[in-house]
């Protein structure tokens, strides 16, 4: 038999504590190599939209909040166009890193609210951002993604795709003001966030 | 950050048994922060198939320098000076060109330039541990860089990380994202650590072992280790990114 000429993917090793002095070194207390860290913004000035505020922990199976979880979120424009796409909005580079504190645990995403975009099939994605979360314990990075209680959900294809419809609000950020959300990442354990394999 | 192609195909589903697992109980902080349910497997969409792009013109002088960046040349660190090269490949065998490459890396002491790490192997003034560069057009990259030394780590008992570099690595979507870590050849703790260990097959641990490269290596200056990297695949027909049904 023939041999398929494929290449495996590299195999993942966890991030490790130390994962902000390579991606977002001044908040290891690096400082000087970069001119600024990458990603600490995904918008600039003059982004169209609203502008949100999503705010929150990462909690592991004890219920602790962790302290050293660095999360990556990657989302389209206001109206539902990603970065390098015809069209989209120069002030929004739709790619954002950012950490648990140090004491808190407490996480913060400024951001424009993404549009509804397009799945390949064709059916409309509900609002929602990308999310990837590294750290020590993390063997392989985990993605999810945040939508939105204020947006229209029912139609989204992968919110559809969860069998057990109470784990679709794990996918869904609160409201808790005018342009202000709340979203844990629940590691493991009683209300477990749906975790992607995409 | 540059334009991309609108539609570079659907990703070609992650194969997770080459990956560590991610509940492994001799490496603890695994238990607490693994899991339980399965995850959801879904094909791709616009949002994995799209991911932030950098441009080389983002990158200074000695950003691929570790020996010398922290001081932007004005002093270098000590240890022992390695240059680490390498491609990066998708799984189908095409280069990754013009992909954004990040390590980090403790010092020859084995500590880390880190506000929580509280080793008491000193610090070096003039090395802070990061360092990035991007493929060429062929995939190919590489970087100057001290070899990190081992140390201790509080898991079980007396557990101690080999010599290793974490890398990040980018790839043209979101879905491609990728954190691994370099060991070097010949290095006797790899058998030992429970990091290594979360990846089950050795033929894929041995993947992330990083052989001395004396052809690459310069007299009286430094030696070279080489490191290849695979990303995942495209699917690249146009009869699999054909809308759905038709």
């Amino acid at each position: 038999m023939q041999g398929l000429e494929m290449l495996q993917e590299t195999p993942s090793q966890t991030a490790g504590p130390y994962v902000h002095i390579g991606c977002i070194p001044t908040f290891a207390g690096v400082n000087g190599v970069y001119p600024q860290d990458l990603g600490l913004s995904p918008i600039e000035d003059g982004a169209k939209g609203e502008i949100i505020t999503i705010t929150g922990q990462v909690i592991d199976g004890t219920g602790w909040a962790l302290r050293d979880a660095m999360m990556e979120s990657w989302q389209a424009d206001a109206a539902g166009i990603y970065p390098g796409q015809p069209g989209a909005d120069p002030a929004v580079t739709g790619f954002c890193r950012f950490a648990a504190d140090n004491e808190s645990g407490e996480y913060t995403l400024r951001t424009v609210k993404p549009g509804i975009t397009q799945a390949r099939s064709g059916a409309p994605q509900a609002p929602h951002i990308a999310v990837w979360i590294v750290a020590r314990g993390i063997n392989i990075g985990l993605n999810t993604r945040i939508y939105f209680e204020d947006e229209d959900n029912s139609a989204d294809p992968l919110l559809k795709r969860i069998e057990q419809r109470p784990r679709v609000q794990t996918l869904i950020a609160k409201r808790t003001a005018p342009g202000q959300y709340s979203f844990n990442f629940v590691l493991q354990g009683e209300n477990e966030t749906v975790f992607l394999d995409i | 950050m540059r334009n991309a192609p609108t539609d570079l195909g659907s990703l070609i589903p992650r194969n997770r048994a080459i990956h560590p697992v991610p509940y492994d109980p001799d490496y603890k902080t695994s238990v607490p922060r693994s899991p339980r349910w399965p995850l959801l497997s879904l094909d791709s969409s616009v949002t994995e198939e799209t991911g932030p792009t950098f441009g080389h013109n983002m990158l200074g002088p000695y950003d691929n320098n570790l020996i010398a960046n922290f001081s932007q040349g004005e002093r270098l660190a000590i240890g022992e000076r390695i240059r680490v090269h390498g491609r990066v490949l998708d799984e189908t065998a095409r280069p990754v060109a013009n992909t954004l490459i990040e390590v980090w890396q403790a010092n020859a002491g084995g500590r880390y330039r880190h506000v929580r790490d509280s080793y008491f192997a000193p610090l070096d003034p003039n090395f802070g541990g990061c360092g990035r560069t991007m493929t060429d057009e062929d995939g190919y990259y590489e970087f100057m860089t001290i070899r990190p030394g081992a140390y201790p780590w509080p898991n079980r008992a007396n557990d101690w990380r080999p010599m290793h570099i974490h890398f990040s690595v980018f790839g043209s979507g979101f879905g491609h994202r990728l954190i691994t870590q370099m060991y070097f050849q010949g290095d006797p703790l790899i058998d030992l650590c429970p990091i290594a260990a979360t990846v089950k097959t050795r033929s894929q641990l041995d993947r992330l072992v990083a052989p001395l490269d004396m052809a690459r290596s310069k007299p009286m200056d430094y030696l070279a280790y080489k490191f290849d990297i695979v990303l995942r695949g495209r699917r690249q027909t146009m009869f699999e990114n054909k809308m759905e049904g038709m």
